[in-house]
This record gives structure tokens, C-alpha cells and sequence, in this order.
């Protein structure tokens, strides 16, 4: 399919810039007209070490990072640590041409670094590129920018031999250059992507491979967004102006773009000294009238569990963000996985109640952050937006139209003064904030500083008053009040489903995942079906509570499914069984936990494997199956 | 118009609206030194103009976490350790209201002992008042941080081996600009020190030692109790932090040999809170923030507007 689509794959070390050149690169390739998805891959230092970015595009709508690759550029790592073999690292400087030679495609092509990178060190290098077809251009990038008196200025030498090799105009990356880069190194790099360009128009024969810039043209304009942009976004339009946080990958994305964000709208972003203070500080925040948020990654998100049982015992609306990374402990910190489910679902004390959402894409990903904020401030409970390091950080192009919305600072259910004089008060003056027989569950709240609005928020189980109270009969009239709320945000969430269905509607079989996997899914599905299989998808979103009707249809309408999730112990599809109460014989789980991300060929492969060929022996990739009950 | 009308209103406050007589009736022990707190509380508020609409009092988890349970403010009873990153937060959402946070000494010297320093360090407009009893009460009675070395327990039964923590000195160090420790069986002082506290412009912590006659009897009620700033036998200047830490240093080693000494110990008027801090950086909104959602001329923000095109 390489004349189809480009799959860039740039390499290098951490701290070489290889994630700015690859996001204007990017950039550029969206604004030709074409769509693209870029995927990570970075190491746990601050420099060094193998990384690289691969950025997919093509004239159709791209939803996963593909499979595999056909573009290469190598450049030199400043940073390698234990250049011996024998060292526990193995020798980093070659790995950024090395380790990326697996996945490269048959007929793809490779531009390294000779400057930096001696290919002659791999062992069979050139057995390997003529087996596979690979065509192998070593440039002196190094050489070529020091001349222009900017050795670091080399990945810039390394997009212009890419444009020249793939055929695409220099015009749009000399565009974002400009748009991007300060007057003083402008100029020099833009000098740099030019001699190079042309250097290699002239010295090689670059219609010697197939690897060419598809074409392509938006009918809308297009921006280049991640799902940590898209969530911050979100968050900004429905009124959130505080934001409480501790560094931690991959959550420090949202913290960051909001942190920078916040002060130019009046706003309070807070770094503080643990998670803990973090999830307490938007509780207090929120307590006192203004739309706020928290978050953190596993580690940091298992210190705000008890945090968050304060919010849902004291009907205190927060939006607190998840954004998943490899464990158990600080397992893999910057490799995504979604195994922080049911940690997510299951933690803080007692039969506490939040809601979790978990977007797949970056589309999603903003409308469900503010969605979040809509159910928390409605319905004055905890909402939980899970995510992962794939969908926070990877890039894809959406249209500008879907963020052309209205701003909602609506608090809901917060009463003005006027409004808390017609309520129910004891005679000490305290206002009935915890109200037994009400709609929907949901009891107006008051603000610290209104008049005729005094009440106690207590962790503690509360009368209608708030004071600490152990009585039978309240306890339950409590429990069950606030239980009903998660009904009515069922009721509430079905009017218009965030779940995503993909495929023929009358198919025979089903793929289902949930997050940031579903762009991924969907594409399998498709080249299933191309491939003669009748398969169709379901992506869901609502974790908790749980669509269990749509979720049961889906499942009823098909002979088998595939639960494909990023986790080593099933813990989507367990979360299915639990709330459906059946269908054990019908899920069977196709698993990864390896640190990457599926690849569309992996699902694919998957699913001919377990579902049509009944059970996978031997797994491809470094997949898992789990067969269904009774198999 | 403000929608938090309770807040900073020009009205005389009548005593009453902190009733002498409290329902219902508090659940600490006779002759708890928590009743003081309350006590001082309720004639500090109304001396500094406070009406209790406009404070927000945040207490942790024990017996000291039950004193907004009996005082008629606004209240949040929040969770063991964490009353301080609440109440930092309340502060800064709507900086009218009057914040107060109050637990004990496990509470906010152990558990919460992060939020303590950094708390002071960040010097937030509040009080922060700490009932040290150096005794786990409500859990009945396991050694607490500021026991006593060799304090036995039934979870130290063999004595505690570790030194207790310096409280006052702990707080100057952080950088609490307002430091002080009294007494419950100190009523006047008490209440003076709690004023003082509340209109202090910063992190003002008072370390208030509350005899715990249930489980700590051993500790005697804290008597006779000597004001430092009084006597005459102490003379330092609680404006100069290292004559303030020198006179903390000698009340904390002299609490266990017998002699209780009280009083300020640090006040630092100049340095700024840190809503002043931030409103200088434009961190922070001139306005409090929680007005803004009653705002009906407010034009919210949209990200499509200010943050998109930076994508495209």
C-alpha cells in the first residue's frame, strides 16, 4: 500500500528534537490536504536513549498508527549512554538505526546519518535491505548542517532529503518554519532544508523506490490536536478555571497546556506538593464555587482515592482526569496501557459512587471533557476521565468546526440567595443541604459566603443539615438518594450515545474495546471486511455507569466477540461480565501489554486466528488470547 | 452585585449569632481542652467582625475534626490530614471569606504533616489552628507525633523511641509569617492570640495544647503556664526570626521538663500572602473567581477563539 500512504518514521535520541521536528512535519503533511496520526515512542530520561515518532498519512481518514512503516530518516543520537556492547543498554549510538529495522516495510526506504551512524556495525545490514528491498540513502546530515554552522539544525537536513525522496513541495514546511521558528535560527535552518532538498534531488536518483507523498484535499480546515490538547480544550469551554496538579507522565500534558493557559483567562492553576493535596485543593475549590479539576497517572491517582470519596460523600462536583501508563507500581512511565480500569472503577472506601468516561479519540476526547464537567456540576459527583499515554499524546487532524461551540459556566443546581430563602432551614438557622426525597437524587447546594446558606459538608454520613449522623433510617434514605443519581446519569448518558459503532450493522461477529483503542479496532474492522469477514465494532466510552443495554444488544446481534483491550488480565471484558451477568461463552479477549500500542494488523490477525480458526496457539505479535468460558 | 452577599458586609455582628449554648451538644469528654477552642473561637469571630456566613471553618478527622460540628459557620469536615489543601483552595476561589482550618496534632503534624509546611510555606491567608493534646484521642490513646520520647502506648508499649516534633519551630522554618501557641486552660490569651491569628495577613498557625483528660493523663493540664511575651524573664523580639526561633526552641524542649510556655512567637506584617503573590505574577484574578459564575455580562472564554489557531 505504499502508494497509498506515507508512514514517516523519524529516530533519534531524547533531547534531539525529535518530537518538535516531527510535529511540524506533521503539520505540514495535514496542511497539504492529507490526514495524519502520529505515534510516540520514548524512553523514561531526559536524554538519550532510542525514541522515535512515525507520523501515518493519507487522502483517507487515518485512525491508528497503521502497521508498520516505509519511511525511515536516522538520525544520530547526541545522547547515547554505554557505547559497549556488553553494557546492560546494549550500544545506543547505533540504535536509532538499528532498532527500527523490524517494522520497516519491504520496499521502504531508510536516509541515516552517516555522520553519526556507521551501518556497518549492524550485523547483516546489507543482506537485510536487499532481502527486504529496502533503499538505503546515507546522508551526511551532520556534515551538511555543521557547514551551514549549525550541527543541531541536522533534522532539518533530514526533512529536506525527505521531501526530495517522497516528492513533496518545500513550500509548506518553509511555512511552518515560519510560523514556528524565531528570526534567528529561521534563517540558517531554512538555508539548511533547501541545500539538502536539492542536494539529493541531485546527487540520487529518488524515483528509485515507490514511497511517494499521497495527495490530498480537506473539504474543511484541519487542526493538528492531541487528546491532551483536546481535554484541556474541553475543559476551558465548559467554565473550568482551576486547576490543582503534581508532574507526573503522561497527565502533565493537560496540566502543562492548562497551567499556561489558565492565567490568560483569569484563572488558577496550583502545583502542590503531592496528589493528594492536588485532588483536595479542586474539592475545595469546587466546594466554593468555581468549575475545577485534578488529575495524575496511576501512581498519583491511587493517592487521590480517598479525595475522591470525599467529593461523591460530600456531593462535591470535581472532574478528576486519569491518564493511564504501564504498571503495577511505576511500572513503564511513558509506555501506554489501560490496565488502571478497574483501579479507576473500584478505588476509595465504601460503596462510593463516581462516574468514568473513557474517550477513543481526540474528538471524543473533548466533547467527553466536557461532558465530564456537564455531569459532575449536574449531578454534583466525582467524573473521572480516563485516558491513556496513546490517545493524551498522539496527534491526529480534526476539523476546526467541532470546537466551534458555546461555553457552559453553568453550575447547576447551585441556588442564588433569593433562591435559599424559600428552603427548608433548621431553626439554628442551618439550610437542608442534603435534602432526603428529591429529583434525580440531586439536592441543591449553597456557597460558602451566601446568605442564609450555612450547612456542614462532612466525609462523615451526614442528616439533611450535614451534621454527623448515625441514625438507621438516614443512613439509608442518604445512601439510597445518592445512589440514585447514577441511575439518572444512566438515563441521562442514553439520550445520546458516546459509545462508537462501526461496520455492518447485520454482521456476524464483533470486535469490542473500550479508550483510546478503538480507532485502531475500526480500522481492522474495515480490513476485515474488505477480506470477505462480516465483522462489526463497538467502542465504549461510558465505564461507569455502564451501558448495559447497548453494550447487550451489541452482543445479542452477533455469533462471537473479541474483546481487544491493552491490559494483561481481561479487565474490559470482566467489566462487561459483570454488568451483563452472561455472555462469558461468547467474549473472548485478545490482549497486549508489551508497551505499544495495537497495530491494525494485529487485530486482524488476531481475529481470523481465535474467532475463525477457533483458538490461537501460537500468537502473533506479542498478542494474547484468552479463549471465551467453556472454550 | 456580589452573589456572596454574608461577605465583608458593613453590619455590627451581634454575639449571638455564635450562641453561648451549643446543639447539639459537643461529644468530647468533660474537661477536654477542645471546649476552649470553641470557646475562644466564638468570641474571637464577632471581636474581628466575622459573621459566620462569611467563614468557612475546615477541620481534619478526631475530636478537634468535630469543632464545626458545633460552631455555625459555613463548614467542611473534610478527610485525616487533609483540612489544609481544602481550605487553601476555598481561599483562593473566593479570597472574602474569612478560612480557617483546625485538627489535631496527628492530624495535621503527622498525616497531614506535608500540607502543614508547605502551607506555611506558601504563606496562604488563614488561620490554622492545631489542638495539641500529644495524644491520639477518638482512636484512644496510641502516641502521637509530639509525644513526649518515651511515651508508652499500647502501640509503643515499650516507650516511644522517637523525639517528638517541634511544632513552632517546624511552622518558622516553612515560613509561617504568624506563629503563637496558647492554652485551653488560658482562656483570655487564647482568645486574644485567635484574633490576632485571624486578622493576620498570611499563614497564621497556633499551636493550641488541649489537655486530653481521658488518655492523657499523664500530661498535666498544662498549668501554671507562662507568657513569653509577658514575663520577665524572657526577652525576644518575635519580629526577628532567629530571637523567635531561639524562644521557640527553648518553650519546646521546656513543654517536657515541666514548665508550659505561651505567647507569640513570630509575626512577620510585611511579608505578602500568597494571593498577593500571585495576583502580582497575574496568577490570579483581581476579583474572586466564584463571583464570575454569577456574572451574567461575563463573556466566557472559548478555546476556539484564543488557543486554535496555533493547531492549524
Amino acid at each position: 500500500m505504499t502508494d497509498e500512504e506515507l508512514i514517516w518514521r523519524i529516530s533519534g535520541g531524547s533531547g534531539d528534537g525529535i518530537a518538535s521536528t516531527s510535529q511540524n512535519f506533521a503539520k505540514a503533511l495535514m496542511r497539504s490536504g492529507l490526514d495524519v496520526f502520529t505515534h510516540r515512542h520514548y524512553p523514561s530520561r531526559i536524554r538519550g536513549g532510542h525514541t522515535y515518532t512515525e507520523i501515518r498519512a493519507a487522502s483517507e481518514p487515518v485512525k491508528s498508527r497503521g502497521d508498520g512503516y516505509n519511511f525511515l530518516l536516522a538520525l544520530g543520537d547526541s545522547f547515547a549512554r554505554n557505547p559497549q556492547e556488553e553494557a546492560l543498554y546494549g550500544n545506543e549510538e547505533i540504535k536509532p538505526l538499528s532498532e527500527n529495522l523490524d517494522e520497516l516495510r519491504e520496499g521502504g526506504v531508510i536516509v541515516y546519518d552517516e555522520g553519526l551512524l556507521d551501518a556497518s556495525e549492524i550485523p547483516d545490514f546489507d543482506e537485510r535491505a536487499e532481502e527486504n528491498g529496502w533503499h538505503v540513502y546515507p546522508l551526511d546530515l551532520r556534515g551538511l548542517a555543521r557547514e551551514q554552522g549549525r550541527e543541531v539544525m541536522r533534522n532539518t537536513a533530514g526533512v529536506g532529503a525527505t521531501c526530495a525522496l517522497i516528492g513533496m513541495e518545500l513550500s509548506y514546511v518553509e511555512d511552518l518554519m515560519r510560523d514556528a521558528m524565531p528570526e534567528k535560527i529561521l534563517e540558517p535552518n531554512l538555508e539548511i532544508l533547501n541545500i539538502a532538498y536539492e542536494q539529493v534531488l541531485d546527487e540520487h536518483d529518488v524515483d528509485a523506490h515507490d514511497v511517494k507523498i499521497p495527495t490530498g484535499e480537506h473539504e474543511e480546515e484541519q487542526l493538528l490536536m492531541s487528546g491532551s490538547d483536546a481535554i484541556a480544550y474541553g475543559a476551558i469551554d465548559e467554565g473550568c478555571r482551576f486547576i490543582s496538579g503534581y508532574p507526573m507522565t503522561p497527565w502533565t500534558e493537560v496540566f502543562t497546556i492548562m497551567c499556561q493557559n489558565l492565567p490568560k483567562l483569569g484563572g488558577i492553576s496550583e502545583q502542590v506538593e503531592d496528589e493528594i493535596a492536588a485532588a483536595a485543593l479542586a474539592v475545595g475549590a469546587s466546594h466554593a464555587g468555581v468549575k475545577a479539576m485534578s488529575g495524575s497517572s496511576g501512581g498519583g491517582f491511587a493517592l487521590m482515592s480517598e479525595p475522591l470519596g470525599l467529593a461523591e460523600m460530600t456531593e462535591t462536583p470535581v472532574v478528576l482526569l486519569e491518564a493511564m501508563r504501564a504498571g503495577p507500581s511505576t511500572g513503564m512511565p511513558t509506555k501506554p496501557e489501560q490496565s488502571d480500569l478497574e483501579h479507576v472503577l473500584y478505588t476509595s472506601q465504601g460503596d462510593s459512587q463516581r462516574v468514568v468516561l473513557a474517550p477513543g479519540t481526540v474528538e471524543e476526547a473533548y466533547e467527553q471533557s466536557r461532558l465530564a464537567f456537564r455531569i459532575a456540576y449536574e449531578y454534583q459527583i466525582p467524573v473521572v476521565l480516563l485516558y491513556d499515554q496513546k490517545l493524551g499524546g498522539e496527534l491526529m487532524n480534526v476539523p476546526r468546526a467541532a470546537f466551534d461551540q458555546d461555553p457552559n459556566p453553568d453550575l447547576y443546581h447551585t441556588l442564588t440567595e433569593e433562591e435559599l430563602a424559600d428552603q427548608p432551614h433548621s431553626p439554628d438557622g442551618k439550610f437542608h443541604r442534603f435534602q432526603h426525597d428529591v429529583e434525580n437524587g440531586v439536592t441543591p447546594r449553597s456557597l460558602p459566603g451566601q446568605k442564609g446558606g450555612r450547612y456542614l459538608a462532612s466525609g462523615n454520613e451526614h442528616d439533611p443539615t450535614g451534621h454527623i449522623s448515625e441514625s438507621p433510617d438516614n443512613r439509608v434514605a442518604q445512601i439510597d438518594r445518592r445512589a440514585q443519581k447514577l441511575a439518572a446519569i444512566r438515563a441521562d448518558l442514553d439520550t445520546e450515545s458516546t459509545q462508537s459503532h462501526h461496520g455492518p450493522e447485520d454482521a456476524d461477529y464483533g470486535i469490542m474495546t473500550f479508550g483510546s483503542q478503538q480507532g485502531t479496532v475500526e480500522e481492522a474492522v474495515d480490513v476485515l471486511n474488505d477480506a470477505g469477514h462480516s465483522v462489526k465494532s463497538l467502542g465504549v466510552s461510558d465505564m461507569l455507569p455502564f451501558p448495559s443495554e447497548e453494550v447487550e444488544a451489541f452482543i445479542e446481534s452477533v455469533d462471537e466477540v473479541l474483546v481487544v483491550e491493552m491490559t494483561a488480565s481481561g479487565q474490559f471484558r470482566g467489566l462487561v461480565q459483570k454488568n451483563l451477568g452472561r455472555h462469558g461463552e461468547k467474549l473472548s479477549s485478545l490482549l497486549k501489554y508489551n508497551g505499544n500500542p495495537f497495530e491494525p494488523a494485529e487485530i486482524v490477525d488476531g481475529f481470523e486466528a481465535v474467532i475463525i480458526e477457533d483458538g490461537m496457539d501460537d500468537p502473533a505479535h506479542q498478542t494474547t488470547f484468552v479463549p471465551a468460558a467453556g472454550d | 452585585m456580589s452573589a456572596f452577599s454574608a461577605i465583608n458586609e458593613e453590619r455590627e455582628i451581634d454575639r449571638d449569632e455564635y450562641p453561648p449554648g451549643v446543639e447539639p451538644q459537643p461529644t468530647w469528654c468533660p474537661g477536654c481542652g477542645d471546649f476552649s477552642v470553641l470557646k475562644a473561637l466564638k468570641q474571637a469571630l464577632p471581636e474581628v467582625g466575622r459573621t459566620p456566613e462569611e467563614t468557612l471553618l475546615c477541620t481534619g478527622i478526631g475530636c478537634s475534626g468535630k469543632l464545626n460540628s458545633y460552631l455555625d459557620t459555613y463548614g467542611f469536615h473534610t478527610l485525616h490530614g487533609r483540612s489544609l489543601p481544602v481550605a487553601r483552595a476555598a481561599k483562593l476561589a473566593n479570597p472574602g471569606l474569612e478560612v480557617i482550618a483546625a485538627g489535631g496534632d496527628g492530624d495535621g503534624y503527622g498525616i497531614g504533616a506535608g500540607h502543614f509546611i508547605h502551607s506555611a510555606r506558601e504563606n496562604h491567608d488563614m488561620t490554622y489552628i492545631v489542638f495539641n493534646n500529644e495524644i491520639f484521642g477518638l482512636t484512644k490513646g496510641q502516641t502521637s507525633p509530639t509525644s513526649p520520647k518515651g511515651h508508652k502506648s499500647k502501640t509503643q508499649p515499650s516507650g516511644s523511641a522517637k523525639q517528638p516534633l517541634k511544632p513552632l519551630s517546624l511552622a518558622l522554618k516553612a515560613g509561617a509569617s504568624y506563629v503563637a501557641r496558647t492554652a485551653a486552660v488560658n482562656p483570655n490569651q487564647a482568645k486574644e492570640i485567635l484574633i490576632e491569628a485571624i486578622e493576620h495577613d498570611g499563614f497564621a498557625h497556633v499551636d493550641f495544647l488541649t489537655q486530653c483528660p481521658t488518655w492523657n493523663k499523664d500530661a498535666r493540664q498544662y498549668v501554671p503556664y507562662i507568657d513569653v511575651n509577658d514575663s520577665d524573664e524572657y526577652d525576644f523580639d518575635k519580629t526577628d526570626s532567629v530571637e523567635a526561633a531561639q524562644m521557640m526552641h527553648e518553650t519546646e524542649e521546656a513543654l517536657h521538663e515541666g514548665k508550659v510556655l505561651t505567647g507569640r512567637y513570630y509575626v512577620d506584617e510585611d511579608r505578602p500572602s500568597y494571593g498577593q503573590e500571585k495576583r502580582a505574577l497575574g496568577e490570579m484574578p483581581e476579583e474572586p473567581l466564584a463571583e464570575r459564575y454569577w456574572d451574567d455580562d461575563y463573556e466566557w472564554e472559548r478555546s476556539h477563539d484564543l488557543f486554535l489557531d496555533k493547531h492549524a
